[in-house]
């Protein structure tokens, strides 16, 4: 599985960062989290409201910041 | 409607600390307790409300609707889809090149640019609670005025080029984001409101304190010489210095009524509260990179002129 948190670095995208990272912790899961950062690769998602959530090139959601347990319910 | 704390606030500065609220110190505290609590009953139950109405309009929706839209029309419903997508100025850059390569017209894309941040509900709500619906609704319909008006005014200056060129250049995805459930409406409409309170609420709170204080110790029409509707240079001076107080409408707005009540002029009021919330220096900078500097000065520009038209137009009116 592949988890990436899209976010321009905004308080709200560390939050997520570190609330996805706490999920993945959680369920045991031996996944790495990826922050990315770089405009081009937001766009080719179509994200236009930062943080967003992508599993496995999915857009699970976007502008919001979700709980640990939220997440882990998508994981 | 808001008898009931009137009688809360009278109950503690005069039974509970014995004090007359024809005093200074009396009047000024029955004051800061009465819109204090006012002000947070209306800001936690209104926001909550607007968070769950804008978890259909994430600006991924927003965008596809837009694209659709020529000139005018397009305006007009950016203007007012600005109102209800949620925006915040982090993600400006993102969310600018997701219209314009969808397809956006540029001046449309500077509608919702505009009203997004002007038009919001904290201004709203503050508006109301300090200045009554009757201020709330002139501010609601001049600011989206202001947005449509600058946004056809920009569409027709053909300034594409003077967008930054790697942003035509990108290659845009289309995200397919699920519906959400209520449930999940209702989680993110809590958290919205708890994490926007969390922020203003010292703002909220200092600004109430100084209006109080304006209240009680300031003379009466102190301001009237300087901000009052006969010195024309009110309107640009309130616009120019609400440019650096971005992000503060909630602390600025009890100041401002305070004001008000010593002769600030209605029109000088509103000019300042739009620029406070429409020319913000850290989105201008936000905005620099996908804008070159020739567009990004015509749109503060633009905005700025508007602005003080709209203060000298209800300083005439009011």
């Amino acid at each position: 599985m592949k988890i990436e948190v899209l976010g321009t670095g905004c308080a709200k995208c560390k939050t997520l960062y570190e609330n996805v990272k706490k999920a993945v912790e959680e369920s045991g899961a031996s996944t790495e989290v990826v922050k990315v950062e770089d405009i081009p690769s937001i766009m080719k998602y179509g994200v236009m409201s930062t943080p967003a959530l992508v599993i496995d090139g999915q857009v699970k959601f976007s502008g919001k910041v979700a709980s640990v347990a939220e997440i882990m319910g998508m994981l | 409607m808001f008898s009931f704390l009137e009688q809360f606030a009278d109950l503690i500065v005069k039974q509970w600390l014995g004090l007359d609220i024809t005093t200074r110190l009396g009047g000024a505290l029955h004051f800061f307790i009465y819109d204090t609590v006012k002000i947070f009953l209306l800001l936690s139950t209104i926001i909550y409300v607007v968070a769950i109405i804008r978890s259909w309009f994430p600006p991924e929706k927003t965008k596809r609707i837009l694209s659709h839209e020529r000139e005018y029309v397009g305006n007009v419903m950016a203007a007012l889809l600005g109102i209800v997508t949620p925006f915040c100025s982090c993600s400006a850059v993102p969310l600018f090149i997701g219209f314009v390569e969808s397809g956006v017209p540029l001046g449309v894309t500077f509608s919702f640019l505009i009203s997004s941040p002007m038009v919001n509900e904290v201004a709203l709500i503050m508006l109301w609670g300090m200045f009554g619906w009757r201020i709330a609704l002139i501010y609601i319909g001049t600011g989206l005025a202001v947005a449509i008006v600058a946004g056809i005014v920009i569409g027709k200056l053909n300034m594409e080029k003077y967008v930054q060129d790697y942003v035509w250049e990108m290659r845009v995805g289309n995200a397919e984001i699920a519906e959400q459930s209520w449930p999940e409406r209702l989680t993110y409409a809590r958290g919205y409101t708890l994490g926007l309170l969390k922020k203003i609420w010292p703002y909220v709170v200092v600004g109430i304190g100084i209006g109080a204080f304006i209240h009680g110790y300031v003379p009466q029409d102190f301001l009237a010489r300087w901000a009052g509707r006969d010195n024309p240079l009110a309107v640009p001076v309130a616009v120019a210095l609400g440019v650096p107080l971005y992000s503060n409408a909630a602390g600025v707005i009890p100041i401002v009524q305070a004001l008000t009540a010593k002769g600030m002029a209605i029109g000088t009021v509103l000019a300042f509260m739009m620029a406070v919330t429409a020319l913000s220096l850290p989105e201008a900078i936000i905005l620099g990179n996908v804008l070159k500097k020739p567009l990004l000065a015509t749109f503060f520009g633009i905005v700025a002129i508007a602005i003080v038209i709209v203060g000298y137009l209800f300083n005439a009116l009011l």
